[in-house]
């Protein structure tokens, strides 16, 4: 087919845009002024400000731990539900569990947080649970979105998955549930992974939802990083905003390299 | 108790869902009841019952005390009394306000999008079309971004539009007058590409990586310029991915808070913003409820759309 300059140069462009703001700003994080755009030197005297901080450390080891539990919820959320979707092909209500399962993928995040927030302040009238906002709350309404996110990620694995295995483990009397934890959960291993990874990473960014549902002293680590960015930029954000960059950098650069291997040695 | 386990073998290795299932079944409960149950429940109960709940509080009014609104059901000598107040939604349609956000909401996802589809269509064709082991770099670099912080590259880009920052000082050296990009509708049209991109990009790929390349041959050998191909051959082939991309830009833009808010001026309204202000500054819940209903129905149709063309994407794979 003939290649034409049209598409290298358009698509050039287009990453010049998605990675020169965020390039500027892991350079700018090692400016020694606290003009951000004014460069005067090289310096990591941000980062060293960045680990002095008690609010923002303590925003982050919140925001870690609520990540950390909500994924693992949503993981276990999600894959129930993607085995219901693709294995279970007629039960009632299905149309609205895959309805209900991935409208939280588009659903703006203002309406999911105020009816979560409505929901709990409801819940609280009603049956005195959960008593007041906070860690807990936060945790339940990530859970609810990042399960959409896993469902579609485990969903998508499970129905390319080769069905013989599984048959043949039930010819030998394998029981459903023998077959599942034998056959299938090995199988599908890394959809499971990088479907917690995601839901891991969505948890630690959310602002809006955590906003709505968190009380006194739970202010996450996105809450933190708006209420100073709100003001300003601030140097020490860069740093932070360069630290988070680095390590999802390294592990989706190490993700892609390990499936680029392992496709390789498959094919091969 | 002990009659049941006694009559379970001895486990012979650790295995937690050894007779696991057979207690189940005892108790009446099969497996695949348990799978579907509890992804269900969970939903219902966070997912879908909070919206009813928005609906009804939309009803109420504002009140002082806790919660800060209207009961909707009210007990008096016996007597119970449903109270509904329309006055949120009337509110919505006669206050110029909240016209303006909506209509400014849609029309600023709208352009956006359109940006997003135009520029992200030929990134994702060059994509699809590069080499094999140049494919898997630049999906990377596309997923890339989707997995950093959300709010932090908003954040970048705005360091980057300031009226000190990099686009301006680049600008100096060749003698241009700095410009205003901060704080407008147009800083908020570029934030909304810049962050939403990968969504438009990765659906757009999946469905053009399975294009037909014969196709393009047949239409070449039978005397079509190239773009007379693309029109008539990639893109009505491609139209699912388009519409898919294009759903996931737009029904989160309409909702966006934190791109207007921080790369937006004063004056640049969007409903999320709205529901926001009315929530937390105003504290008025049925108003901030009644203004997520209608933001509700504004998102419906598309999300339905973004549902039909998952399903053709899906059919074609197969």
């Amino acid at each position: 087919m003939r290649r034409g300059w049209f598409l290298p140069i358009a698509a050039t462009l287009g990453f010049a845009f998605l990675y020169l703001p965020i390039m500027s700003l892991v350079v700018f994080s090692f400016n020694e002024s606290k003009l951000v755009t004014v460069w005067s030197g090289f310096s990591t005297k941000w980062y060293g400000e960045l680990f002095a901080d008690p609010q923002m450390l303590g925003a982050a080891w919140l925001s870690l731990q609520i990540a950390f539990f909500s994924a693992t919820i949503a993981l276990v959320l999600g894959t129930l539900c993607a085995v219901a979707l693709v294995r279970f092909k007629r039960f009632r209500g299905r149309t609205v569990l895959a309805g209900a399962v991935s409208a939280p993928l588009v659903m703006p995040d203002v309406i999911t947080g105020l009816a979560l927030l409505l929901l709990f302040v409801a819940m609280e009238g009603l049956v005195g649970w959960p008593s007041g906002r906070g860690v807990l709350t936060i945790t339940i309404a990530h859970a609810t979105f990042c399960t959409a996110y896993v469902t579609v990620v485990v969903q998508s694995r499970l129905s390319d998955l080769d069905l013989s295995l599984e048959e043949a483990a039930m010819d030998l009397g394998a029981t459903p549930v023998r077959v599942f934890f034998d056959i299938t959960l090995p199988i599908i291993a890394p959809a499971l992974i990088s479907g917690w990874l995601l839901a891991f990473t969505l948890s630690l960014d959310d602002l809006v939802i955590a906003s709505f549902v968190s009380g006194p002293g739970s202010s996450t680590l996105p809450m933190v990083i708006f209420s100073k960015v709100r003001l300003g930029v601030s140097p020490d954000v860069n740093a932070l905003a360069t630290i988070i960059i680095g390590v999802v950098a390294l592990g989706v650069i190490g993700a892609t390299l390990f499936s680029m291997r392992s496709g390789r040695a498959r094919r091969a | 108790m002990t009659t049941l386990d006694s009559r379970l073998p001895p486990p012979r290795r650790l295995r937690p869902w050894h007779g696991l299932e057979r207690r189940l079944r005892d108790v009446g409960i099969s497996g695949r009841t348990l799978v579907i149950a509890a992804p269900a429940i969970w939903l219902t109960i966070f997912f879908l019952v909070p919206l009813v709940v928005v609906f009804g509080i939309s009803l109420a009014t504002k009140q002082f005390g806790r919660p800060p609104y209207s009961p909707l059901l009210t007990t008096d000598e016996g007597k119970v009394q449903l109270t509904l107040h329309l006055s949120n939604y009337v509110r919505l349609f006669t206050d110029p306000l909240y016209v303006a956000a909506y209509l400014s909401s849609i029309r600023i996802a709208l352009v956006a999008t359109l940006i997003t589809l135009v520029i992200g269509y030929p990134m994702a064709y060059a994509i699809a079309r590069a080499p094999d082991k140049w494919r898997n770099i630049l999906l990377m670099l596309v997923i890339l971004p989707f997995w950093t912080s959300f709010l932090l590259r908003v954040y970048a880009l705005s360091g980057f539009m300031r009226g000190n920052g990099v686009i301006n000082q680049i600008l100096g050296v060749f003698g241009i007058e700095p410009l205003v990009m901060m704080q407008t509708d147009f800083a908020v049209y570029v934030g909304i590409v810049y962050t939403y991109l990968p969504f438009m990009i990765l659906p757009l790929y999946t469905n053009l990586v399975k294009l037909d390349t014969s196709l393009l041959e047949a239409s070449a050998d039978l005397g079509s310029r190239p773009w007379q191909t693309f029109l008539s051959v990639t893109l009505p082939l491609s139209l699912p991915g388009i519409v898919a991309g294009s759903m996931l830009v737009f029904i989160p833009a309409i909702g966006e808070f934190v791109i207007p808010s921080l790369l937006g001026g004063p004056e640049t309204l969007m409903i999320g913003r709205v529901l926001w202000d009315e929530f937390f500054a105003a504290t008025n819940w049925p108003r901030a409820s009644a203004v997520a209903m209608a933001m509700l129905v504004v998102v419906v149709i598309p999300i339905l759309l973004l549902q039909k063309a998952q399903d053709a994407v899906v059919e074609r794979g197969k």
